[in-house]
């Protein structure tokens, strides 16, 4: 055997179970015990090679050290958890490149909210900036109330400058602009939906992004959804908390999540599914929510839920309806968001729209786009996102269009604010070819 | 049923990734389903189709004469060596000028990170330079940081080994210092971008570190981790500063050369219109009277059937996971095909760590069609076809035949899953 190949880990002589449906995670009274799921890990080092933080950060010891190495760590008394948990974006990847399943964002997650609990003083500047992007969506709020003058104020460069100076979130980049009408005012001003149906019901999970600062996405995906038959109901609903995971307020979460849940699971009840136009969103109430909360209903809700798209190929023959379309449309630069691959989601996009005539959709690579929800807003990280962020740049530059595509809104910002394109969502595309 | 396609793949491998292609060749729609990254992560980026025999005698110079030696059931009998041709045609055309040793019929002889020459039949471009047959003064550049390359051990090893040139090996500081335990993708990263070490670049900074070493080399080895995406970039600059050739040096897991394969097997399979749905696992399938009529995959939670009119299973081995074994038995887990072994547990191994053990061939038996057999020798279904790792009869890590057992038998699988589509 010659060093290329390493000797088999295999030993038969063991008698391991492997193959038995063994769950790593295993709920216990005192909470989560994740040690199965640690000792499963035989440090192939495959997820440490898929973290895109650990590609340019010298100081991150990278996922295999945040998750099963710290979880031992952690079980002696006097260990605390390393700061370096704070450095991981949460962008899941590690996950999909694990060969045994360890679940290491659970393990991440948990470790940052244990981390931002404990050892963090709840008073520095840092906290307290995490805190204000973490909860962007009562921020959006408010702005959304005076979108216009809230768009003059935050695009001020003196209000940035204060902004990076007092808190530490950078100048570089532009505030995402407020809508003047938020999805929501539209969805009443329009009476609510249009097409009611018994058989075929979604029930809309917008998001803070698609209500305040892109409706154009939530219009197109009701009018797609109608235009097949559907009757969409939009419920009360709160950030679905993927931020906050980011920036381990997993309270903040668990309060939104306190809300989501049962407007959700009600509807459920009622024969509808739940769908998402952020896979973000779609990740955190499928994946993150089971893993993290006991709420009551959360499982129903987790087993209901769809990526938008992801629904409409399941239950649709939209690929049918699709081929031979025609449509007036730019080229496009298509980036697959890094919780769109965690939900093997990453090429339904360019599977989709590859045979419709009228434009070209390329796949810009794998690259993580480097933003991760509020991890590229902070001033000591933008220069890593932006790193992080050079490959999809460069790969854009070299595709054909000029407009780039992704479902997920912050990586729609870190691709016009490297490349100046403007970015869309399939269900735009979808909407302009169906509608 | 809105997901169905003419021909399903269970495996992003290279099994699976070439099954897929072929398949496609023959007009049908196809989707690749794979759960996790395929072990291509860890593997070196080296193409081996049969370095040694079935006893042990080698290192072969030409793996075609020594097919017939293999035993009955392996999986070149099985597909013969046309297939075995095949698949490296194939793989020729995915790799393009990626890879090399095409040329010939014969293996190439590639120094491995432990100083060892390896015989196998493809190469990558960055390690052409590192060939053992050639004649030219090497030396082998290692960095403190980097345990697993002891360049003057390895060095050393070659020279024991008689080599037919003078190779030195020497350790340096990697121009950028990075934390005790930084990954491959850290170093690669700073190459590829060229990151600024004071008044230079990274590039230019490691040539000068290796420089004062070079003694009339006339070619240098590091590690492979010379960048990813402008890769040919950095040996060229890295060329020109030095005077010499350079190439890298295939490493153990994880390898940067396993990630580029997997790299260019997608852009063939993209640019093949295949389909490819990846992160979920598939749990289990429906039949129709004696045939597959659909793999369920489980997205989160969601069972969601993938209906085709042919399957290929390429799930690969028992380091894939397309294996498992319990105290029960081996068997394989998706659709619950049969894996002769023997009865007694303690008859899957030999005592030797390193002896001929039963386990490693364990498998999948397949027809000549390439379809899993039940116990009585009949097709588990009639439109299931198996390709790579998950295939049994073949030791591939003794024989050195990993990948092609896996390109053979997937240009086989997935022509006879496009055909009975
Ligand atoms: C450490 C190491 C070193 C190696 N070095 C070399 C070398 O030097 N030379 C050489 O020629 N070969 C080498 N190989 C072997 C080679 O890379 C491949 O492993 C081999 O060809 C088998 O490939 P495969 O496609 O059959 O399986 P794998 O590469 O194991 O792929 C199996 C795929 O199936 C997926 N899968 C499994 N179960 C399911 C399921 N239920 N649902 C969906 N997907 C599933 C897995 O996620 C994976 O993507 C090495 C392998 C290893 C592990
Ligand atoms: S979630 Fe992303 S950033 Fe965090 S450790 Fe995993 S791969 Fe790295
Ligand atoms: S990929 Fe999984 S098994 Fe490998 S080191 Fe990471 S956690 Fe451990």
């Amino acid at each position: 055997m010659s060093d290329a190949q390493s000797p088999p880990e295999f030993d038969p002589s063991a008698g391991i179970d492997s193959i038995d449906d063994f769950e790593p995670v295993q709920v216990f009274d005192d909470g989560m015990d994740l040690r199965p799921g640690a000792d499963n890990c035989y440090k192939c080092t495959a997820c440490d090679t898929s973290c895109p933080v650990a590609e340019v950060d010298d100081e991150f010891p990278g996922p295999k050290f945040q998750g099963p190495e710290q979880w031992r760590l952690k079980r002696k008394d006097d260990v605390e958890i390393d700061d370096s948990i704070m450095s991981c974006s949460n962008c899941m990847r590690c996950d999909n490149a694990c060969p045994s399943s360890v679940p290491l964002s659970q393990m991440h997650n948990e470790a940052r909210g244990e981390y931002v609990e404990n050892q963090m003083d709840h008073t520095s500047r840092e906290y307290i900036r995490n805190r204000i992007l973490a909860n962007y969506r009562t921020l959006a709020e408010l702005g959304s109330k005076v979108p216009r003058i809230t768009n003059a104020v935050m695009g001020n460069s003196l209000v940035q400058k204060i902004n990076e100076k007092v808190l530490g979130i950078t100048a570089e980049r532009e505030f995402p602009e407020f809508a003047t009408q938020t999805f929501r005012e539209w969805w009443r001003e329009r009476g609510g939906a249009q097409v009611q149906s018994d058989e075929k019901r979604v029930a809309y999970f917008h998001g803070c992004y698609s209500n305040y600062n892109s409706p154009e996405v939530g219009k197109a995906l009701v009018r797609v959804f109608e235009e097949f038959g559907y009757q969409v109901a939009v419920p009360r609903q709160r950030c679905s908390g993927t931020p906050m995971f980011a920036n381990g307020m997993l309270d903040d979460a668990e309060r939104a999540a306190n809300v989501n849940v049962p407007e959700f699971k009600d509807l459920i009840d009622e024969g509808y599914d739940v769908i998402a136009s952020c896979t973000s969103c779609s990740m955190s109430l499928k994946q993150e929510y089971p893993e993290l909360f006991q709420i009551s209903g959360i499982e129903e809700v987790s087993n209901h839920t769809y990526e938008s798209l992801e629904y409409l190929r399941i239950h649709e023959d939209i690929q049918e309806r699709l081929d031979g379309a025609t449509v007036d449309y730019p080229d496009l630069a298509y980036h697959a968001p890094c919780h769109a691959r965690s939900q093997g989601l990453d090429r339904q996009a360019v599977e989709l729209f590859r045979d419709v005539d009228g434009f070209e959709i390329e796949d810009v690579g794998s690259s993580c786009s480097g933003i991760s929800g509020t991890y590229g807003w902070k001033t000591e990280k933008y220069e890593k996102s932006m790193k992080i962020g050079e490959d999809m740049f460069d790969h854009m530059h070299h595709a054909k269009g000029n407009v780039g595509m992704t479902e997920c809104p912050t990586c729609s910002s870190q691709m016009e604010h490297g490349t100046g394109y403007e970015i869309r969502h399939p269900l735009q595309l979808l909407e302009e070819a169906v509608v | 049923m809105p997901i169905s396609e003419d021909v399903i793949v269970v495996g992003g491998g290279i099994a699976g990734s070439v099954a897929a292609l072929s398949a496609a060749e023959t007009g049908v729609s196809v989707r690749l389903i794979s759960h996790k990254k395929s072990t291509l992560r860890h593997a070196s980026g080296l193409i081996d189709v049969l370095g040694y025999t079935a006893d042990g005698s080698g290192p072969l110079a030409d793996p075609y004469e020594a097919l017939d030696s293999l035993p009955e059931g392996h999986p070149y009998r099985v597909v013969g060596s046309d297939a075995v041709r095949e698949g490296l045609a194939l793989f020729d055309q995915i790799a393009g000028d990626e890879y090399l040793g095409g040329h010939t019929d014969t293996n190439a002889l590639v120094p491995t990170h432990g100083g060892a020459v390896k015989p196998t039949a493809r190469y990558p471009r960055a390690a052409a330079g590192g060939i053992a047959s050639d004649d030219r003064d090497m030396l082998l550049v290692g960095f403190e940081s980097m345990t697993d390359f002891e360049a003057s051990l390895a060095a050393d090893h070659l020279d024991a080994a008689g080599v037919p040139f003078d190779v030195t090996g020497v350790t340096v500081e990697f121009p950028k210092t990075f934390r005790a335990d930084a990954k491959v993708t850290r170093f690669a990263k700073a190459l590829d971008t060229d990151e600024d070490v004071g008044s230079r670049g990274t590039r230019e900074a490691l040539a000068a570190a290796v420089e004062p070493h070079l003694d009339g080399a006339e070619r240098v080895g590091f590690p492979s981790l010379l960048g990813d995406d402008h890769r040919h970039e950095v040996r060229d600059d890295l060329e020109s500063y030095l005077g010499a050739e350079v190439f890298e040096v295939p490493m153990g897991p994880p390898s940067l050369p396993g990630l580029r394969l997997e790299d260019l097997l997608f852009d063939a399979l993209d640019e093949a219109g295949v389909g490819m749905s990846t992160g979920n696992k598939a749990v289990g399938y429906e039949t129709d009277g004696d045939a597959l009529s659909a793999v369920v995959v489980d997205r989160q939670g969601r069972e969601i059937p993938y209906h085709a009119d042919a399957f290929v299973l390429a799930t690969g081995g028992l380091v894939g996971k397309g294996i498992g074994s319990s105290r029960e038995g081996v068997r394989e887990p998706l659709f619950d095909c049969h894996v002769p072994h023997p009865e007694d547990r303690y008859d899957w191994f030999v005592d030797d760590a390193f002896g001929d053990h039963p386990f490693a061939a364990f498998g999948v038996a397949p027809d000549d069609r390439l379809r899993p057999q039940d116990a009585d020798g009949d097709a588990e279904f009639a439109n299931l076809f198996a390709a790579g790792g998950v295939v049994g009869g073949a030791d591939v890590a003794a024989e050195k035949s990993a990948s092609g057992v896996s390109l053979a038998t997937g240009v086989v699988a997935g022509r006879e899953a496009g055909e009975s589509a």
